[in-house]
């Protein structure tokens, strides 16, 4: 929000000095190239950009403008150039469509780089086949929102990330839609800043990457159909709420990936239709709570070294298993959850099932050491031996338990489909 | 000691054989068939217990997925039992209706390829009516279109291992014994072994020989189209790609139809050929 | 009219029928006997194609007995023991009857559903009637779609005397009808009356086929059971 107000009164502001002007720059006309404006103009002017298709290989806006497109025009970067370089603070461009950036592999060239920008705001445009789409380099305070971004790539090598963040701090990465990218939106060492809102799908790795990205928040998002989902890792204090994470299937693909993270709060998101739908390691005093997980493969593996996490209030609906497992988790806590494969009963009534509740079955640790004996779940064999199981554990780790099964659903925030 | 004595009295009178055969024969001989299996009230019965079972199934889970799911166990195990059970039964009991219809101008496959369609029948109507319904009403997706599919091809492959095992013995007891047998080894023992040996041989890529092992057995067939639909998510884990590339494809899911036909035809047609030279 | 040749069938080890040659016309009423055991039943179930032979044939009107049924068409069979789906009606039978043989209502012969007042007990289930019963309506079954081949097996075991008078006069009738009748039965008199012919099995095997007048001359012996005994003790010496 800080930024928000920052960036308002950036923009109001930024139009009353008495010596600013506007550059309107239409083809056919005696302005009828961007660059002559962007070095004509001066500082806080404004360019104007009106419908058309501009190749002007590599622009970059050097000082404070406001860039604005006016019919959707075209900044073609003909697949050799970097259409748009922000090397300035408070710049702002909209309405443009950014489309054909080269690609390098020395070099990440973007549709929209901005380097080191300070109040530099992004905003409404459309992104069209771009190797990286917005690329933030060692900036503060920018805002990316309300963009398009639609790649084609079909493999990880040929191209790059929608939304790529590099040594940030407090930016605001909000309602884009991001699509065909290699990763949607990649954050590393990006601190203090936010994701709201957006939505990435189908991207070819994953919807969100994250590392090394301390103290932020995302919320509200979507990420659905990533090739691996969404992956955070070697962070701390993250806030992810209210985030939909849905059909990100496949041999390694994670509705989220925990790796390495530590004091984070997991709350109030809709896990759907994923393959595995939280896959954590190394995880540690983090909270999982009011979560909804629903006809996932997995809801939740949770690999060796993940101590001191807690999971409450989180549904369980119709996942193919609850939870797997490599160790015995003696170091977490699982309770008040609501578990649908849970056939206790709760004399006492209050609400809670009064034996304890294993959420490991046999058949899902066997099947991952032996992943084809997945083609006999469901069989009545297995039924047997999973029974045989619960009355006498002898695989599944004993001390991993919900003490205090919720019997009916816990209401939760999340916006359900 | 052996006389044979040829006798001739009277006028050798020639009966002008009409060629004509009475229409669809087969068809009547099921018409009745099925009456009489009605009348036995126990295909009634079983409508209800189905009907009764997924309403409740359905109206006990919140999400009709998880209502399917436990309606699969049902299928997969209760199902075959019944119709394999009932079937051979009713086929004991119908010897006499059998040994009528052999002295009329019936062909024998008329008669006991009508006797199939009229138990087949009836038990898919009983099926139709006591899970299709409830599941069209409460859920009406693709997945369970598939698994009242898989429930008709399941009745009818049980079905015709039934008449199998009525035909391999005459006796009534070591018939059902026979049945059960099927029954046994199809639900249970089957994926027992083929587990034990995975686990026995779990060093060696087995993954396609699991595949191609599931086709030796109809009700794994059955239950592997419908994890492709409940469990889909789990299945693209791993070993989803050879899963999901072959039994998801149209030509696996083609290979698979046509697996399941051959379950419900030859131990047809090995009965039929069997009844075919049998004494009644 | 049928020509049975050669014909053998085993059950397991027992040889029930053995090379059994048979030729009977139309106009003849042949009654098969012999001890239990011989064959006599087997014999009739291979004719009507119940028990499938392992060697001979048996020619219908002169074309062999085989997969086409059409030629039980022309067979009315009364089974030994009836036995019927037990949930049915006995009207319903008989509906279910003319139905799967396509009968047309002129050509049906009802005497015998009258004369043993069979539509009385059209609504009761086969379930509920007693032997007796049920050998009345094996008897209207076979009658009913007036064949020219008759085949009955044991027809007045279970019935009372009134009821097999019926039936024996049924018999007596249509025999003049140029039919041909297969009889069997342990009842010596009933036979005498009935058939025109003795064909004698014993072991699967045919002793002789006889016509009564001839049997009667080669014996002097009136009666059936005495010549037959006779002739038994001839074969022996």
């Amino acid at each position: 929000m800080k930024h928000f107000f920052l960036l308002a009164g950036f923009i109001t502001l930024g139009g009353i000095p008495s010596a600013a002007r506007t550059w309107v720059v239409a083809p056919g006309t005696a302005l009828a190239n961007i660059s002559d404006a962007l070095a004509k103009a001066r500082p806080y002017d404004t360019v104007l950009v009106q419908a058309g298709t501009y190749r002007e290989r590599s622009l970059t806006v050097d000082k404070p403008l406001t860039l604005r497109g006016e019919g959707w025009p075209v900044l073609d970067g003909e697949t050799k150039y970097q259409p748009l370089s922000i090397r300035a603070n408070f710049v702002s461009v909209s309405g443009f469509q950014v489309v054909r950036c080269g690609s390098a592999s020395m070099e990440d060239i973007a549709g929209i780089k901005v380097y080191k920008g300070r109040f530099v705001y992004i905003f409404n445009n459309i992104l069209e086949d771009n190797y990286f789409g917005i690329y933030l380099s060692g900036c503060k305070n920018c805002w990316v929102s309300g963009n398009r971004l639609q790649a084609r790539g079909t493999v990880e090598q040929s191209s790059g990330n929608g939304i790529h963040a590099w040594k940030c701090d407090s930016i605001s990465i909000t309602d884009n839609r991001i699509a065909g990218h290699r990763d949607g939106i990649y954050f590393e060492f990006v601190t203090n800043s936010s994701i709201l809102r957006n939505h990435s799908e189908g991207n070819i790795r994953y919807g969100l990457h994250f590392m090394f990205s301390h103290n932020d928040t995302y919320q509200y998002n979507t990420f659905r159909q990533n090739g691996a989902g969404v992956a955070v890792m070697y962070t701390r204090n993250v806030t992810m709420t209210q985030n939909t994470f849905a059909q990100n299937r496949g041999g390694a693909s994670y509705g989220l990936l925990l790796k390495d993270i530590q004091g984070s709060h997991i709350s109030d998101n809709l896990f759907s239709e994923n393959t595995v739908a939280i896959y954590m390691e190394g995880c540690t005093r983090s909270h999982f709570e009011h979560n909804i997980f629903q006809q996932n493969g997995w809801a939740l593996k949770v690999q060796a070294s993940c101590d001191n996490n807690a999971f409450r209030y989180n549904n369980f609906f119709a996942n193919t298993f609850d939870i797997s497992t490599n160790s015995d988790l003696v170091l977490n806590v699982f309770e008040k959850n609501y578990w649908d494969k849970y056939e206790g009963y709760d004399l006492n009534r209050d609400g809670k099932g009064d034996v304890p509740y294993r959420p490991v079955s046999l058949f899902a640790m066997v099947s991952d050491q032996m992943p084809y004996a997945m083609m006999f779940w469901r069989s009545f064999t297995v039924f047997l031996l999973d029974r045989a199981e619960k009355v006498i554990p002898s695989l599944s780790p004993d001390n991993l338990r919900d003490l205090a099964p919720l019997m009916k659903p816990y209401v939760t925030r999340t916006a359900t489909q | 000691m052996k006389v044979a004595t040829v006798f001739k009295l009277g006028q050798s009178a020639t009966l002008r054989a009409e060629t004509k055969r009475p229409p669809m024969p087969m068809l009547k001989v099921a018409k009745y068939a099925v009456y009489d299996i009605l009348q036995n009230r126990f295909v009634l019965a079983y409508m209800l217990f189905l009907l009764v079972v997924s309403m409740s199934f359905f109206n006990l889970e919140n999400d009709p997925v998880k209502g399917m799911m436990s309606l699969l166990n049902i299928i997969l195990i209760v199902l075959p039992l019944v119709s394999i059970v009932f079937a051979t039964i009713h086929l004991y009991n119908s010897y006499e209706f059998m040994e009528l219809m052999l002295a009329q101008p019936l062909r024998r496959s008329d008669i006991f390829m009508g006797q199939y369609l009229g138990m087949a029948a009836s038990l898919c109507i009983a099926f139709g009516v006591g899970v299709g319904v409830p599941v069209l009403i409460y859920d009406g997706s693709g997945s369970g279109a598939i698994l009242v599919l898989c429930g008709l091809l399941l009745t009818l492959s049980f079905v015709s291992m039934a008449f199998l095992a009525t035909v391999l013995s005459r006796d009534k007891a070591r018939g059902i014994g026979i049945a059960l047998l099927l029954w046994f080894f199809c639900t249970i023992l089957y994926d027992g072994l083929v587990l034990m040996s995975m686990f026995a041989f779990s060093d060696y890529p087995l993954e396609k020989a699991v595949i191609g092992l599931a086709f030796l057995n109809p009700v794994d067939l059955a239950r592997i189209a419908m994890l492709l639909q409940l469990d889909a998510a789990a299945l693209m884990g791993y070993t989803g790609a050879l899963f999901q590339h072959f039994f998801g494809s149209v030509t696996g899911g083609g290979i698979s139809l046509l697996a399941m036909m051959a379950w419900i035809v030859l131990p047809l047609w090995w009965a039929a050929r069997i009844f075919q030279k049998k004494d009644i | 009219m049928l020509h049975v040749q050669q014909l053998s069938k085993t059950f397991g080890k027992i040889q029930v029928l053995s090379q059994l040659n048979i030729y009977v016309e139309r106009g003849q009423a042949v009654a098969i006997i012999g001890p239990n055991g011989s064959g006599k039943t087997t014999l009739i179930k291979s004719i009507l194609g119940m028990v499938v032979p392992e060697e001979g044939t048996i020619l219908f009107d002169g074309k062999p007995v085989g997969l086409d049924a059409q030629y039980r068409r022309f067979i009315g069979y009364m089974p030994q023991i009836g036995r019927y789906p037990d949930n049915m009606q006995v009207g319903q039978l008989f509906d279910m009857m003319r139905d799967l043989r396509q009968a047309a209502p002129e050509g049906l012969d009802e005497e015998l559903i009258h004369a043993y007042r069979l539509p009385d007990i059209y609504h009761k289930t086969m379930r509920t009637l007693s032997g007796g019963t049920r050998q009345k309506v094996s008897a209207a079954l076979a009658f009913l779609f007036d064949a020219p081949v008759m085949i009955l097996d044991e027809p007045t075991a279970g019935l009372d005397p009134l009821s097999a008078e019926i039936l024996k006069e049924k018999v007596g009738r249509e025999k003049q009808q140029n039919k041909l009748f297969l009889i069997t039965s342990h009842i010596m008199s009933d036979l005498e009356e009935l058939a025109t012919d003795v064909l004698y099995l014993v072991e699967g095997k045919v002793v002789f086929l006889k016509s009564m007048q001839a049997l009667r001359t080669e014996t002097g012996e009136e009666r059936l059971g005495k010549a037959i005994a006779k002739i038994m003790e001839q074969q022996r010496h």
